[in-house]
């Protein structure tokens, strides 16, 4: 989420403001792009409508609410809390204009018929959330208040999904007819995200640490992951699935232990290796920060070297701990998408069926949870990291 | 008792420490003081091997520390540093129940210790026990520094610069009342410094270091009035040597008898702040309480350090 800070302008009643504008621009621009897309059926190519054409007068009253707000927003900065209801109104009113105009469009076209976002919802709905990200960010939040804010957020999303007015929205149809599977695909896929974050602590951190303790194997180390990291993740497999296949049909057992040239096990590979730089740079980093005088002290007291690491080098290295897994989960659940190319299952699956089919709407179906997901991932830890170290400060 | 014996320490075969011999009885006070690279940090953490010695041996007590495993007997040695080293992540009462913790005291005498503790450093524990090191200012660290090294009952103290970061009004303040818990609890204590007024103030004896050689070890009135070489005398400063003396003794030790005007000064004053106190009022002698006098005259003498 792009968080857009405060620039210090001074407070005045008709003031310019930059984000306000940039929304403004982007939201305005919008309007004049399709808003739906209506195909009366998933094959054949569609008719792209505006609003107003969708919905009639009840769009157009839409648009002018939209159209007030953002110019509000560009004329003037209101109070943040203020702005995150603006915005957040605007992106629910835009989600409900949808879920009306593809319940009457569909009303006449049967079951077959396929109502789909297009470019102006994405447009408008992208500058309503850059007013909320403005404004939530702008307000400074105690970090009780986030995770409030946050987990209003989520179940106000959730409850605009069960209750049913999107029902009739191209995306939501595919879900209907594929629910079980998305259910299976979303373990899946959270379960890949967060194995290989495991993974890469349970072997980034003791790495880490031996590095921070001998700091000739720095040089080498961090060069490799630093490479590794850098590696497409397409050439990865191209070089894993031979690889790891060969392990699996001539190394007894390994075949037994789940290795495999395709399916979860390459994919939880990339995401590992893809996961090591992030977590073992942080320990390192983190743990070159705690001041001599600490460790000197900590040792003059008595503590054993592993005291020493766990009751003060680990406990004040966990923010930088924290931010490196919130990198590797935001990383991993945009990463596991491509697991679907290789049979390894997730929200992968519907893109890249979704792609051969070119049926946009299943490669939404795994898109859209999947950047939920990690922006709730990414927000969830931000206010973690901010509470450690309110607590640490 | 804290036997040093021939101590030495070797970095790429040159000595920063070169065999160091000294004694400190128990319950004193031992002052290490040098100019900086003079090996007396290093002769400091040899004796709670946080640096091993190359050769010689260090006894607390009778008993070769060699034969201790380092941590084990770290946790029966106070160690306080200049920058304190307090956990920031830890409050107050956890940084000073840190060596009792290890040491796994019960948790109620964990409680009880560290509350006698904070009293006796005049931090009420009510307002103090729970705040984090960043909510306190220098002075107060300091104390929980110290009663953190003291926590444990330790029969050694050893301290590296402890008012190091403190301004000079509270760090006077901090040494006196650090002589005082000392006196009261009858820790031995070696301390590190480079500021001769605080080695003179505190120590029982002081060590003079230099290029790792210990140049003369011996009480303050010796060191000042028989300096072992000119790098002794110089490092003591030659032209505060009268008032380094006149530290040492309260006006007790000068009283005649006789009158003179003005309020009595009381008998622990240190001869120096009564020569002061003449100097600055223009008086030949003072007024002592419980009676008699001390004279500028007695004090000159005793500022030339008995010498005929």
């Amino acid at each position: 989420m792009t968080t857009l800070r405060a620039t210090g302008l001074p407070r005045r009643a008709v003031a310019p403001d930059l984000p306000g504008a940039v929304a403004a621009l982007i939201g305005l621009g919008g309007m004049a792009l399709p808003f739906v897309q209506f195909r009366p059926n998933r094959i054949v190519a569609g008719e792209a409508l505006t609003l107003p054409a969708a919905l009639g007068a009840r769009g157009t009253a839409v648009l002018a609410g939209l159209a007030a707000v953002l110019l509000l927003a560009a004329l003037g900065r209101q109070r943040p809390a203020l702005r995150l209801a603006l915005g957040a109104a605007a992106g629910l009113g835009l989600t409900l204009a949808l879920g009306a105009a593809a319940t009457a469009l569909s009303a006449g076209g049967g079951t077959l018929a396929r109502v789909s976002p297009a470019a102006g919802f994405w447009t408008m709905l992208l500058a309503a959330l850059l007013l909320a990200a403005d404004g939530a960010a702008r307000l400074e939040a105690r970090p009780a208040l986030r995770w409030l804010l946050l987990a209003a957020g989520v179940a106000a999303v959730a409850a605009l999904l069960r209750s049913g007015v999107l029902a009739d929205v191209s995306v939501l149809r595919e879900y209907a007819a594929r629910a079980p599977q998305f259910r299976a695909e979303a373990v899946r896929h959270l379960r890949l995200a967060f194995a290989s974050l495991g993974a890469a602590l349970a072997i980034g951190l003791p790495l880490g640490i031996a590095l921070h303790l001998q700091r000739g194997l720095r040089p080498a180390v961090l060069g490799v992951l630093d490479v590794v990291q850098t590696i497409p993740s397409l050439a990865l497999f191209g070089v894993m699935i031979p690889a790891l296949g060969w392990v699996a049909a001539h190394v007894p057992g390994a075949a037994a232990a789940g290795i495999a040239g395709i399916g979860v096990f390459p994919a939880l590979v990339a995401l590992f290796l893809y996961s090591l730089l992030p977590v073992v740079a942080n320990t390192v980093v983190g743990l070159d920060a705690v001041p001599a005088p600490l460790r000197e002290a900590a040792a003059g007291l008595g503590m054993t070297r592993g005291q020493v690491l766990r009751q003060v080098m680990i406990p004040l290295t966990l923010p930088v701990l924290l931010a490196a897994v919130r990198i590797v989960l935001v990383q991993n659940i945009g990463l596991a998408v491509i697991a679907g190319l290789i049979g390894g299952g997730g929200f992968g699956a519907f893109v890249f069926q979704g792609l051969n089919q070119t049926a946009m709407d299943l490669i939404l179906l795994g898109a859209l949870p999947t950047i939920a997901l990690a922006l709730v991932a990414g927000v969830a830890l931000d206010i973690a990291v901010a509470q450690l170290r309110r607590g640490a400060a | 008792m804290i036997e040093v014996e021939r101590l030495t320490r070797l970095y790429d075969g040159r000595a920063v420490v070169d065999d160091v011999t000294l004694t400190v009885d128990r319950g004193k006070i031992a002052a290490l003081v040098g100019t900086s690279g003079s090996g007396k940090t290093t002769l400091l953490r040899m004796i709670n091997r946080l640096v091993e010695p190359s050769s010689g041996r260090v006894r607390i007590a009778g008993e070769d520390t060699a034969a201790i495993p380092p941590h084990l007997l770290r946790r029966r040695i106070g160690y306080a540093i200049q920058d304190h080293g307090l956990f920031p992540h830890r409050t107050v009462a956890q940084n000073i129940a840190t060596v009792p913790g290890l040491l796994g005291w019960p948790r109620r005498d964990i409680a009880a210790r560290v509350d006698e503790l904070l009293t006796l450093f005049q931090l009420p524990p009510a307002e103090f026990a729970g705040r984090y090191p960043h909510q306190l200012s220098g002075g107060q660290q300091q104390r929980v520094g110290v009663a953190r090294a003291l926590a444990a009952r330790p029969e050694l103290l050893l301290m590296d610069e402890p008012f190091g970061a403190l301004d000079p009004v509270i760090r006077a303040r901090a040494r006196d009342d650090l002589r005082a818990i000392q006196r009261e609890l009858g820790t031995t204590l070696i301390v590190v410094t480079h500021d001769m007024g605080e080695a003179f103030a505190l120590g029982d004896t002081i060590a003079v270091m230099d290029g790792g050689g210990l140049l003369q070890y011996a009480p303050p009135r010796e060191i000042l009035t028989r300096p072992a070489s000119d790098f002794v005398r110089d490092l003591v400063g030659a032209a505060d040597r009268p008032f380094h003396l006149l530290a040492l003794e309260p006006v007790a030790a000068l009283v005649q008898p006789g009158e003179a005007p003005g309020a009595p000064v009381p008998r622990d004053l240190s001869q120096r702040d009564a020569l002061s106190l003449c100097l600055w009022r223009g008086l030949a002698a003072l007024p002592v309480a419980g009676g008699g006098v001390v004279t500028l005259a007695a004090l000159e003498r005793a500022a030339q350090g008995g010498r005929p």
